[in-house]
């Protein structure tokens, strides 16, 4: 032990930052992964119950009674990674392999920037909202290769339409965080969150309600995920952009991604909304209590419920046509964004809301 | 003023949010997914599952090789080739049930004149081996000996019904 803090002692304080960050950046990747398996648990369970059956109760840790399903991800994942992974003979064999990590690396990178706690993050930049968007919107690079290098007309429809969709939504997303911007003045996650400072109805999602639902929907059609899953309307398309792909592959192109971007949206929707790690007891109970106070407690909490949305809507509602996810996110969803943001304009000139001096 | 309803409702989510509550409450109603293994749906006597053949409490074959059950059978399952046996009645010297074949219509049951061949209630067998699809009069009347008591209370329920 003392041997290794006097070889910790001796390095010079660049190596020691770079692997401080190292072993951060591990830890939150790790924790990311982690979250994504018991979230596809999460997932099967709720609409499980939805739908009035018992989701996985099978496999349980240690043969526990009441943790009964809980290992379910595992066995998945063990399932996934000893599968063969298919190439098909016409597909572009670099670029098919390639697509899954074009996926998988975005999603996990925007990572960097969010803040997890008063304290904690990664990379505290000034820009960190605009890396976020620019990381997002890589993501569909891997989905539109992941469909043209199979060389399948399933997989190339998937992608096209996933492209469009995306195009359309991402719009509509970034006229919400514009009116998140005006309100924060900062493109700094931290900031943003500290803006909202002093309970409930100081945070955004109170003034700027439409901008959170518009948010909260394009982000369900940013993922994919359903009514919005059209990418991979598996009753005319087979699966979308990942028909050909198996094992270990499928499990990086397709749930990873899927899950960790539900994450990732849930988290921004905390952070730009919902007060991020900003207690919803303050000012309304003893400020020493550890209710009041703000921790990477509330953030998970607002986060778990978020993703609980996502994974109720998708027990609920049917799937969009094509044409009718078109017509919401361009027709309903852009236009709505711009008027709440004149509406907006207007509540700062007036200096009324949270803008009030 | 219609327009304006349908205006509202639409931009205040209000049908989705309806169809949500009721997704909501089922999340919460008893599940009627019976647990497989641990718990069985209940099953009638009249159940119609693995075959077998009976015999007399004093240990006689009850088939007398009419072969009415391999006319009647529908799916061509059933083969039957008989001779005179040692104490001059007539018996089957083959009586085999192609598993795969058979589509379970309980025909051969009805048709027999002296409860015979009888589906039982067992659903859950299996073969290791190609070539185990075929019932051979030995297991036949194997499973037949072995569930009797089962298959004689089956008979009795369902006998008020006939």
């Amino acid at each position: 032990m003392d041997n290794l803090l006097s070889l910790w002692n001796g390095l010079t304080p660049e190596l020691q930052s770079v692997i401080v960050t190292t072993l951060q950046i591990v830890g939150v990747m790790l924790a990311v992964v982690i979250c994504v398996a018991f979230l596809t648990l999460a997932e099967r369970k709720v609409i499980g119950f939805m739908q009035l059956r018992h989701g996985p109760n099978r496999i349980a840790i240690f043969g526990l009674p009441f943790l009964r399903g809980v290992a379910q991800p595992f066995a998945d994942v063990i399932k996934l990674l000893l599968k063969e992974v298919l190439v098909p003979s016409a597909a572009d064999k670099k670029l098919f392999m390639l697509a899954p990590l074009i996926v998988l690396v975005p999603a996990l990178a925007a990572w960097a920037v969010i803040p997890f706690s008063p304290e904690f993050v990664l990379a505290d930049i000034n820009a960190g909202l605009l890396y976020v968007l620019a990381l997002t919107s890589l993501g569909v690079y891997g989905v539109i290769l992941a469909g043209w290098a199979a060389n399948s007309k399933y997989a190339f429809l998937g992608a096209m339409r996933s492209a469009a969709q995306m195009v359309a939504y991402e719009i509509a997303m970034g006229f919400a965080l514009v009116g998140v911007l005006m309100a924060a003045g900062s493109l700094n996650l931290g900031d943003i969150v500290r803006s909202q400072e002093g309970g409930p109805l100081a945070w955004h999602w109170f003034w700027l309600f439409p901008l959170f639902v518009v948010y909260f929907i394009s982000g369900v059609a940013e993922t994919n995920r359903a009514p919005f899953d059209v990418a991979e309307g598996e009753s005319e398309i087979v699966a979308g952009f990942h028909v050909e792909y198996s094992g270990a592959a499928f499990a990086t192109l397709f749930a990873l991604p899927e899950y960790a971007n539900m994450m990732l949206v849930a988290t921004l929707a905390a952070l730009m909304f919902l007060g991020g790690w900003l207690s919803p007891l303050q000012g309304y109970v003893p400020d020493e209590w550890f209710l009041a106070q703000s921790s990477f407690f509330w953030l998970f909490l607002k986060v778990g419920l978020l993703l609980f949305v996502f994974l109720w809507i998708r027990a609920t509602f049917p799937r969009y046509r094509y044409d009718q996810i078109m017509r919401l996110g361009w027709k309903v969803l852009i236009p709505v964004t711009l008027v709440w943001i004149a509406v907006e304009g207007v509540m700062v000139w007036l200096k009324i809301g949270p803008w009030a001096p | 003023m219609s327009n304006v309803r349908s205006l509202f409702k639409t931009f205040f989510l209000t049908e989705l949010l309806v169809g949500m509550s009721v997704t909501l409450r089922q999340m919460f109603a008893r599940k009627i997914t019976i647990r497989y293994p641990e718990e069985k749906a209940p099953q009638s006597p009249r159940f119609r599952g693995l075959h077998a053949l009976r015999r007399y409490p004093n240990g006689q074959e009850r088939c007398i090789a009419c072969k009415l059950c391999e006319a009647v059978c529908p799916a061509l399952a059933i083969t039957i080739d008989s001779d005179v046996s040692e104490d001059g009645t007539r018996r089957t010297t083959r009586y085999d049930i192609d598993l795969f074949k058979c589509i379970y219509c309980g025909f051969c049951e009805e048709a027999c004149p002296v409860d015979a061949i009888v589906e039982t209630r067992i659903h859950e067998y299996h073969m290791e081996n190609r070539g185990e699809n075929i019932m051979t009069k030995d297991k036949l009347l194997a499973i037949g000996e072995r569930y009797e008591a089962m298959i004689a209370a089956d008979k009795a329920a369902d006998a008020r019904y006939r």
